[in-house]
């Protein structure tokens, strides 16, 4: 995303001023948090041409002649905290506080607003920070300049001799000022320059500081507008029921009964499912009740989790597409002292955000307007232009909070299905889902079924390793590019570069489809399910030398082997980040395991277990200590956590984002599982697809390690390891090996 | 016809009485900060007060309002342990995506008014209505403590 290659003149996405003015008035705090405020759809469009009072050097920054300075924020809030770390870059090097940027969310636009590291306009991968950590700092910093020198001309001065601080620039000699506002005609004429130096690390004054959230007032006080609030007038309310069978589709329906009932104005019929429309939410669901539906049950009618299960199990027995090979793992494991061999299996998972699936559409014969919060602005715009067969720049998405993600809204069926509904209907609809179909409609993180294999020394330590990773591969669906040579690099994630020295190690890949079964991107992605495996082996194998599992890890660590010999290109995620070091692997674990008190006693039943983990960039190790009752209830009371993600923008938040995604990750392993029977997904709302609640959540406890590293993610790091680290702690408590999650009742005959 | 007061003001609205009250402040009277998550009390974001009393909008109907004080999260702020309550979850900054932040909130009101110093134990049994999917829940307890101190 060069900038510098962007003359300022040219018409770009710019920020109705008189919009976000009216947003900051009614907001009180000036901060414009989502683009709802500003009544989109009836106001300006969101895509104008550049006002040329205005500054525009590049397409993330809008300063007013008022000083107002605007980020046209490309990434999307869904808790992780990213309006406020990302404000904080551009703030950094703009020389202005944090309250002084208003937020716009960004247009649907691949091109401006393309996350480079995702090669779309995306916010997931724990990627935000890391993709935007040049490009942002980069865009204030060209801003910056361009206000120094016109400052400089004005005082016909040096620009070496001017300084920006707090929204002005200062003539250091005599102390004059000028504040932004009052440069911006001037700025505006001027080139947007190249090779803009950053600011030294040491002179952050932001960067590193604790900042409140710019999003949280709104949200303590029910002004936040989520995509499910929209309000739009004339708008109707739908919702809907689609094929329970998965992949099947409608055949027929009869709704007179649904017609009759008051507030119901209009059934719905698109391929797969029917809609409600009505007055409001109760007399779409009271409709939707009635409806004598006839479904075409399709392919998938007679499939259940055993069928699964089973074409898993012999999928798994042939050989894979080769992600990493190194050595001769025959011959080492046939020298081997020890072998040792598990299988392990990780579920079906539904996202289950707490806001469920929505998505407001308005259809016109000239344009489409849809108000959702996703992931992939981009793709909700494109889907939209798809099934309305407009252009795509006559769709304007306007992008909300997000009730979570969680990789779910990385997809845009919701968004499809809302359109092909708001075609039939005269004016605006709001097609919200019930939590059965949010939870029976997902696109699932897909079923793992993994083979491990090592061959010990006479000392215990492996010198040879192998594990063969059957599952789907969500990336051939969702970026085919990404899918190379029958390899997806997020499935083997995690499993094909472990932080640990192998001298013969074999990583294989078996792609293996589950009927009808749709499977997505879930928080943590592949390491969640590798991380679990591998860390749990590991585990194993240090149980088999009589060793200590951190003192193992520690050896294990210290072994100088080149850590991605043999590793696939293809292998490897684009959220990868770089090869791990080994060293600070070793700092976090010692740090986890001393904040922990590793080694200290427990009382009987009770345990602590550890996983060490290199993901997205960043390292994190956490030590997990539970008890299980004697009839095989478990209780994780504390999880300490150390982690090094780099230079921390916002601590806060990295602390947060990790107690929080580790209570995503110990829900997950103690409850999480899809299950199907006859092609219908079994589970349907928080009955029973249980999620942590607080009289059962334990304190999470996060050690940050100081860096001066590039940036790691965050956003999925705690989750990644949750498993691992509980599942380990149980076999300290009870010594059972749990290798198929969830946990669940396994442990009720022990 | 139902009238209802809500936050102090008198609706009188054309719903059925048999219409929670989930969807009469959302779809009808417009206020959207109570949220729907579940549909079936399961997750308590749609957690809101009856003449003080915490309760779920989703299965609570309108009829079984009327004569009442209906508050919601828009006014909480407005009372004196509503705005502590606000002002320790800010302090603490324990929202992430905030969905279920309003639930979260009219709970832990609904429980400071009625127990100004509660223990853990009180907190776990007032509170494990309330789910949060972010996992804010230690920052949620210790807000709820703090918000007790605040004078």
């Amino acid at each position: 995303m060069g900038l510098e290659e962007r003359p300022h003149e040219r018409a770009i996405p710019a920020v109705p001023r008189r919009a976000f003015l009216k947003a900051g008035l009614a907001f009180g705090s000036g901060l414009l948090l989502g683009f709802s405020a500003s009544a989109p759809g009836h106001g300006a469009p969101m895509v104008s041409n550049s006002t040329p009072a205005a500054l525009a050097p590049n397409a993330y920054i809008r300063i007013g002649r008022d000083g107002q300075v605007t980020l046209v924020m490309p990434q999307v809030e869904m808790g992780q905290g990213t309006y406020t770390s990302i404000s904080m870059l551009i703030a950094e090097e703009l020389e202005v506080r944090l309250k002084q940027v208003a937020l716009q969310a960004a247009p649907a636009d691949d091109r401006d607003y393309r996350n480079p590291l995702l090669g779309l306009q995306g916010t997931g991968g724990s990627s935000s920070v890391r993709a935007m950590w040049d490009p942002l700092r980069r865009a204030g910093a060209a801003a910056r300049l361009m206000l120094i020198t016109a400052a400089a001309e004005r005082w016909h001065v040096d620009p070496a001799s001017c300084r920006a601080e707090n929204a002005e620039v200062v003539h250091m000699p005599t102390g004059q000022r000028l504040s932004y506002g009052a440069l911006i005609d001037l700025a505006a004429r001027l080139p947007v320059p190249r090779n803009v130096p950053l600011k030294d690390p040491k002179d952050f004054r932001l960067i590193g500081t604790p900042a409140k959230r710019v999003d949280t007032p709104d949200k303590v006080n029910g002004k936040a507008q989520f995509g499910i609030d929209v309000k739009i007038p004339g708008m109707k309310i739908a919702t809907v029921a689609a094929c329970p069978a998965l992949g099947g589709k409608l055949a027929g329906v009869d709704d007179s009964a649904a017609l009759a009932i008051k507030g119901v104005s209009q059934v719905v019929r698109v391929d797969d499912a029917v809609a409600v429309i009505a007055e409001h939410m109760w007399a779409a669901l009271q409709g939707l009740a009635v409806l004598d539906i006839d479904w075409d049950e399709g392919p998938n009618a007679r499939v259940s989790s055993a069928d699964i299960l089973r074409q898993m199990e012999a999928a798994s027995h042939k050989s894979g597409v080769v992600a990493r090979k190194e050595g001769d793992l025959a011959k080492a494991m046939a020298g081997a002292t020890t072998r040792l061999e598990a299988v392990y299996q990780a579920p079906f998972l539904a996202h289950a955000a707490m806001e469920p699936m929505n998505c407001t559409v308005h259809v016109r014969a000239d344009g489409c307007d849809v108000w959702v919060g996703n992931q992939v602005v981009g793709r909700a715009q494109a889907t939209a232009a798809e099934v309305t067969g407009l252009p795509r720049d006559k769709v304007i998405v306007y992008n909300h909070l997000l009730g979570g993600g969680f990789g779910r809204r990385l997809e845009v069926d919701g968004v499809t299905q809302a359109v092909k509904i708001a075609k039939q209907v005269d004016g605006p609809v709001k097609v919200v889902w019930t939590r059965e179909q949010d939870i029976q409609h997902d696109a699932y993180r897909p079923y793992y079924y993994d083979r491990l294999v090592a061959g010990l020394d006479e000392q215990g330590l492996p010198i040879a390793w192998s594990d063969r990773i059957t599952g789907s591969s969500i990336m051939a669906r969702w970026y085919p590019p990404g899918f190379k040579y029958g390899l997806d690099p997020d499935a083997v994630e995690g499993a094909a570069n472990p932080p640990y020295g192998f001298p013969n190690i074999l990583v294989e890949y078996v792609r293996h489809e589950q009927p009808g079964m749709t499977t997505g991107w879930w928080r943590g992605v592949g390491s969640t399910h590798n991380i679990f495996m591998v860390e749990s082996f590991i585990d194993e194998l240090a149980a088999a030398a009589r060793r200590d599992p951190v003192e193992y890890r520690r050896v294990l660590l210290g072994r100088a082997f080149d850590l991605e010999a043999g590793l696939d290109p293809a292998a490897t995620a684009p959220w990868s980040g770089p090869p791990p070091d080994p060293a600070r692997v070793r700092a976090v674990l010692d740090l986890a395991a001393d904040e922990a008190g590793w080694g200290a006693a427990l009382p009987e039943r009770r345990g602590r277990g550890v996983a060490v983990q290199y993901a997205f960039g960043t390292y994190l190790a956490q030590v997990a200590e539970v008890s299980v009752s004697k009839d095989g209830e478990v209780q994780v009371h504390r999880v300490v956590c150390a982690v090094d993600c780099g230079m921390i923008v916002n601590p806060d938040t990295v602390k947060a984002q990790i107690e929080g995604g580790v209570i995503f990750g110990l829900t997950a392993a103690l409850f999480g599982e899809i299950t199907i029977r006859d092609g219908r997904v079994e589970q349907s709302n928080f009955n029973d697809y249980r999620v942590l609640r607080i009289n059962e959540a334990p304190t999470v406890e996060v050690h940050l390690i100081k860096s001066s590293e590039a940036p790691g993610g965050i956003g999925e790091v705690g989750t990644v390891g949750a498993a691992p680290a509980l599942t380990n702690a149980i076999f300290a408590a009870t010594g059972i090996r749990i290798r198929r999650l969830p946990v669940k009742d396994q442990l009720r005959s022990s | 016809m139902v009238t209802l007061r809500i936050n102090g003001q008198e609706y009188q609205l054309e719903v059925p009485h048999d219409m929670p009250l989930l969807w009469v402040l959302r779809d009808i009277v417009g206020l959207t900060g109570t949220k729907f998550g579940c549909g079936v009390a399961l997750c308590g974001a749609c957690t809101v007060h009856l003449d003080g009393q915490a309760i779920r909008a989703c299965i609570t109907p309108a009829a079984n309002a009327i004569g009442k004080n209906l508050t919601t999260i828009e006014l909480i702020g407005e009372t004196p342990i509503g705005k502590k309550v606000q002002q320790a979850w800010l302090d603490l900054e324990v929202v992430q995506c905030g969905y279920c932040q309003s639930g979260q909130i009219m709970s832990a009101a609904a429980l400071l008014a009625g127990n100004s110093n509660p223990s853990d134990a009180d907190i776990d049994a007032a509170m494990s209505g309330n789910i949060c999917r972010c996992g804010t829940y230690q920052r949620i307890r210790a807000a709820i403590k703090e918000a007790a101190q605040i004078s």
